[in-house]
């Protein structure tokens, strides 16, 4: 493989992942619409196109055509970077996430854009830069609300990422790689009953990651960061046009990359649950679209569970949030850590 | 390839440092520090060590200069005051620290025997070889017992300096009220 073809294939593979990342988002804020219309009792946006399917594109043109106001007190390098550091970090981590089993030309993967060996790790490692955003955001805005909102979310985020972090260990030790697509194919060999989750004995870590989750999104029932009651809009206050929609689009990129990492670590990622009951497709387009379809379908699962979340729960307290996250998920991921060895140990 | 990476990055590194020294505002420098460290874990990335890069990533760039950044936000810490320092300094000192590095890495380079990096040169998906498989395997074989008692002393600092902190043992304010825990 030449240089030249490695380059193009791989923008194709960028291009392509980005514009299906982005329009996952946009129909990720329509699902929550609707989702939330349903458990209000409440229809959610249905006047443009059929099922008002056609909303996310007149949000997103709404958002191009508002007028973009800069505040006169703002500090505007950091202004102006902090949406842009918040959106990239959130379509970074994309990068390095697998879709389906390695097939295309010539050896080359046209599922993932690139196979590392410490997957895992860069996920976490882009993760933790994200927090820049939102705290440079909340700090260049000068604006007490949003400075309160970006102290919070950024405690909230740093509490959270130990809890997150650690709750992947027991997977990372069960496969022994960070490798991501090792880690789905060590759970590939009898369908859902072999997946991290049940099979491995994961549940807990699960648990843990799941609630980490939500507090790394800054999602319900964790929103602090922007609790509209206290704080206006928290870090975003400030912030109008296409440089909110930045900072909104990142935040539903975040659950989708949340989903996908739940996917591959716990839910078996690309395999189908039903493991070798189905004899493999003949035509060649469909065994290697098949995969695709199921990892589709659990992270699609998993924002469905966010969703229906984030309609029941009511916001924590702030004092609840660090009480969690330090003395209940901390603790419990450590102890998932030690039953986990002792079990590989045991065998 | 990665010799065009290997100039870009270096490139960021001594643009971020040399950012970090000019700029007068105290977020301008930590960010520049970011920078530094970031293409610092780039440059890792391409003598073999993926796991250092992530690591850097992680602990340097992800959770340190969070805090580097809290700490000057919350203060709110005001522009430098630049003095224009001595005549002397400028025209000696940089020279000589610039000789003494040199002299230094150059013993150091001697003394360990070390020959040329190339780049790139570690990078592999084989599990077998990878820099990965390689320091778990010092980590946790060979230097068990070091890497235990390290975490375990670092594990004596953050109780101690929670003891230290802790507000229910102590007295706030003038009233001389004693703030319990919980």
């Amino acid at each position: 493989m030449t240089l030249l073809s490695f380059f193009i294939w791989s923008l194709i593979k960028v291009v392509v992942v980005s514009v299906v990342l982005l329009v996952g988002v946009a129909y990720t804020v329509l699902l929550e619409r609707k989702l939330v219309g349903r458990i209000q009792n409440r229809w959610g946006p249905s006047r443009v196109g059929p099922f008002g399917l056609l909303q996310p594109l007149v949000d997103g043109a709404k958002s191009f055509l508002k007028e973009d106001l800069i505040p006169t007190a703002v500090y505007r390098p950091l202004y102006l970077m902090a949406p842009i550091i918040a959106l990239g970090c959130a379509m970074i981590s994309i990068g390095v996430i697998p879709f389906g089993e390695p097939v295309g030309p010539k050896g080359f993967d046209i599922f993932e854009v690139a196979n590392v060996n410490i997957g895992l790790l860069v996920i976490l490692g882009i993760t933790s830069i994200g927090v820049y955003g939102i705290a440079l955001a909340g700090w260049s805005s000068n604006n007490k609300y949003s400075l309160l909102g970006s102290l919070r979310s950024s405690a909230q985020l740093i509490s959270y990422e130990l809890a997150l972090g650690l709750s992947l260990v027991g997977v990372v030790l069960r496969a022994g790689s960070l490798n991501l697509r090792t880690i789905v194919e060590q759970q590939a060999t009898r369908g859902i009953v072999s997946w991290n989750i049940f099979g491995g004995c994961q549940f807990v870590a699960f648990f843990i990651y799941l609630m980490a989750a939500y507090a790394e999104t800054n999602r319900s029932p964790f929103d602090l960061p922007e609790a509209e009651s206290e704080l206006t809009g928290g870090y975003h206050t400030e912030y109008s046009s296409m440089k909110f929609a930045m900072f909104f689009m990142a935040e539903y990129a975040n659950m989708i990359n949340v989903g996908c990492v739940a996917t591959l670590l716990f839910l078996g990622g690309w395999t189908s649950p039903l493991g070798n009951l189905i004899p493999p497709p003949q035509n060649i387009f469909v065994h290697a679209l098949m995969p695709v379809f199921w990892f589709v379908a659990k992270v699609f699962c998993f924002l469905f569970l966010y969703v229906w979340v984030r309609g029941t729960l009511p916001r924590f307290r702030y004092d609840q949030l660090m009480n969690f996250g330090w003395r209940v998920l901390m603790p419990l991921a450590i102890l998932n850590i030690i039953g986990t060895s002792l079990l590989l140990a045991y065998r | 390839m990665h010799l065009i990476l290997f100039i870009i990055f270096a490139g960021f590194c001594l643009a971020g440092a040399i950012n970090l020294l000019l700029q007068t505002h105290p977020i301008n420098s930590a960010l520049s520090l970011i920078v530094v460290m970031t293409s610092l874990a780039v440059l890792y990335l391409l003598l073999g060590a993926e796991f250092l890069a992530a690591a850097q990533i992680i602990v340097y760039s992800g959770a340190i200069m969070v805090l580097f950044t809290f700490v000057v936000m919350l203060l709110n810490a005001g522009r430098e005051e630049r003095t224009l320092g001595s005549r002397a300094a400028l025209s000696v000192g940089f020279p000589s620290v610039v000789a003494i590095l040199a002299v230094l890495s150059t013993i150091i380079i001697r003394a360990q025997g070390l020959g040329v990096a190339r780049l790139g040169e570690g990078l592999t998906n084989d599990p077998e070889k990878s820099n990965m498989f390689q320091v778990s395997r010092v980590l946790f074989h060979e230097l068990l017992l070091p890497f235990e008692v390290t975490s375990i002393l670092i594990l004596i600092a953050i109780l101690g300096a929670v003891a230290i902190a802790s507000p229910g043992h102590g007295y706030t304010g003038d009233d001389g009220e004693r703030i319990s825990h919980k």
